[in-house]
């Protein structure tokens, strides 16, 4: 029985709890990403005896798609850009919105809590199907109520032109509830003595929010932005399922860069293409972090 | 801590009695009920899609086409149609297993990495670390096909295809939830595990009956995130089963959405069935889970 330190038998103990855990990252996040990159250099068929390496082909092959206007690929490139120019925004305005109107209430403000939060804690998946009825022609809720005010029906998600909206509309409702409940933390953060000395330098309702609540929120801005610029930017759940056989249509029109990943992958089984996809993800999601956290954090 | 609380409410309405006047008073009254206006608006906004959701479910083939709001007989005939003709049962269970599975497996190893990293001090910390750190910033898209070439063709033993453990094995553990565990093991006081040791408690023992009862709250909210997140997957589970009687409640109520076309009513019971629990666990638990939700800011 060898004898040990004190030190030594934490360092041993330390060694022991993180055993698991590093095996898992190991194996199960690096080396996959690793894969990743490798696969991406293959042409790789699964299907197929062996996966031949075709350099940077499939690179090569993907700059070709997003310069042809008629390709899939660049509609899911620019798509997904405009799932991310519109939802964004869009959500944290109105969580924003919500939240200021939440802080103004005392009564009954729980409650509105848990119904505008409620949304979030249910599947994607149940949701988009419930949207997908709420928007069909004829008999779907909305157009229902637009025949009842003697409106002209609307195709929404069966129209090239009101398909993406339609789907961003429900992204937008159904995170609202994250937003509003991070954004009330971060005001709750904002030391009422700011307040006070507004209030007693004469400031306006307008000029607190510019001058005190803007500028003390950065931080819970830049990260929901984030957040939700690379939550936007991975969407897939909506979309296969507000689409008719999930092919990203009317036309291609709503189709994102994940949706690609998974037609090329698990149907046409290029996984090598879709590998490639994901690099370029991985590497928009990357920029995009960079320069919004840049971009924020000099504006004060 | 309250105390604090009560005194700045006191200096608060102080302010506010001191320097408002009767215009001012008007003003505010004003905003309070145009804020509550708003937010009884944007609440029927979430409530709608929902309560049209069980509507339809409640509605018969022919109803459907029909465009009253609430059904004039209101019928459970889908729901038996649902749970008995359909695998929905099955993939209930399959849902709840694998998140209970994932659930159990991340609170305990993120709460035990957060342990080690927070209290040990061992050569390599920092490299195990940052190998940690940097697996945060891979998307998971970019791993969906390595894991999938892997659970096909794993090193040791049959394919994960179809199985639990395929299902689960991505998340047994996770980066966030290990640093979220981290901040909070910070503030467990080192006295008290030195106290422990010279008491002859082990390691282990340290970890189980002195750091993890400290931490409890914040692994609770990691427990419920982690079993939201879990039991609404979509992708991947969407990707590693193919037998219906492996699905989970997302990518079954998918499958069979698409199966059922424009049985609307019959769409409408499954969307119901999947959001069902989850709303349960809501409206029992808002409080903790939105607590939860601001204390972490962690994403379902």
């Amino acid at each position: 029985m060898i004898s040990l330190s004190i030190r030594q038998r934490q360092v041993m103990w330390a060694y022991i709890f993180l055993f698991v855990p590093m095996l898992f990252f190991i194996f199960i996040r690096i080396m996959p990403t690793l894969s990743a990159f490798n696969i991406s250099l293959h042409d790789w068929n699964p299907l197929a005896e062996e996966q031949t390496f075709v350099g940077l082909a499939n690179y090569q092959q993907l700059w070709e798609d997003l310069q042809d206007s008629n390709s899939v690929t660049r509609k899911a490139f620019v798509n997904t850009f405009q799932y991310v120019i519109v939802g964004m925004p869009l959500q944290l305005v109105i969580a924003l919105g919500i939240a200021l109107l939440l802080n103004e209430i005392k009564r009954f403000s729980t409650f509105f809590r848990a119904v505008y939060f409620l949304p979030f804690v249910t599947s994607t998946v149940a949701i988009s199907w419930v949207w997908r009825w709420l928007y069909q022609p004829q008999y779907g809720f909305f157009n229902v109520v637009l025949s009842f005010f003697g409106l002209s029906q609307q195709p929404f998600l069966k129209h090239p032109d009101q398909a993406l909206y339609s789907i961003t509309a429900v992204v937008v409702w159904q995170g609202l509830g994250f937003a509003i409940i991070i954004f009330l933390a971060g005001l709750k953060q904002i030391p009422q003595i700011y307040y006070e000395a507004a209030i007693i330098d004469g400031a306006t309702r307008l000029q607190k929010f510019r001058y005190v609540t803007i500028p003390l929120l950065n931080t819970t801005l830049v990260y929901l932005a984030v957040l939700q610029t690379i939550s936007f930017l991975r969407m897939f759940d909506y979309v296969i399922n507000m689409t008719t056989q999930g092919d990203g249509g009317p036309l291609g029109s709503t189709t994102t860069v994940t949706l690609r990943v998974y037609r090329e992958a698990f149907s046409s089984f290029d996984m090598g293409y879709a590998s490639a996809l994901t690099v370029a993800l991985f590497a928009i999601i990357l920029v995009i972090t960079i320069i919004q956290l840049r971009l924020f954090s000099t504006i004060d | 801590m309250n105390a604090l609380i009560q005194e700045e409410e006191v200096a608060q309405v102080a302010v506010q009695s001191d320097q408002r006047s009767p215009s001012q008073k008007r003003q505010n009254q004003l905003i309070k009920i145009i804020s509550y206006i708003l937010l009884i608006l944007g609440g029927i906004t979430m409530v709608v899609p929902f309560v049209w959701m069980i509507s339809t479910s409640m509605k018969t083939a022919a109803e459907i086409y029909q465009s009253n709001f609430f059904p004039i007989m209101p019928t459970l005939e889908n729901y038996q149609h649902v749970i008995f003709n359909t695998a929905f049962p099955r993939w209930y269970l399959n849902s709840f297993i694998v998140a209970v599975i994932s659930t159990v497996s991340v609170v305990f190893f993120d709460t035990l990495i957060g342990f080690v990293f927070a209290k040990y001090d061992f050569p390599l910390k920092n490299i195990f670390f940052l190998l940690i750190l940097s697996t945060l910033m891979i998307p998971t898209e970019m791993l969906l096909i390595p894991w999938f070439i892997m659970s096909v063709d794993p090193i040791i033993g049959p394919s994960w295809v179809d199985t639990y453990w395929g299902i689960a094995f991505p998340g047994v553990i996770t980066a966030a939830g290990a640093f979220l565990m981290r901040q909070f093991m910070n503030g467990v006081p080192d006295e008290l595990l030195d106290a422990g040791r010279i008491d002859g408690v082990s390691e282990f023992g340290l970890f189980w009956r002195i750091a993890v009862p400290l931490t409890f709250p914040a692994m609770a909210a990691l427990a419920i995130f982690n079993f939201l997140g879990n039991w609404n997957a979509y992708i991947w589970p969407l990707i590693v089963t193919s037998d219906r009687a492996m699905m989970t409640l997302p990518v079954g109520l998918s499958f069979f959405s698409s199966e059922n076309g424009a049985d609307w009513h019959l769409i409408m019971t499954g969307a119901t069935l999947s959001v069902l629990p989850l709303m349960i666990v809501f409206v029992l638990f808002q409080r903790q889970i939105i607590k939860g939700i601001a204390l972490t800011g962690v994403k379902g």
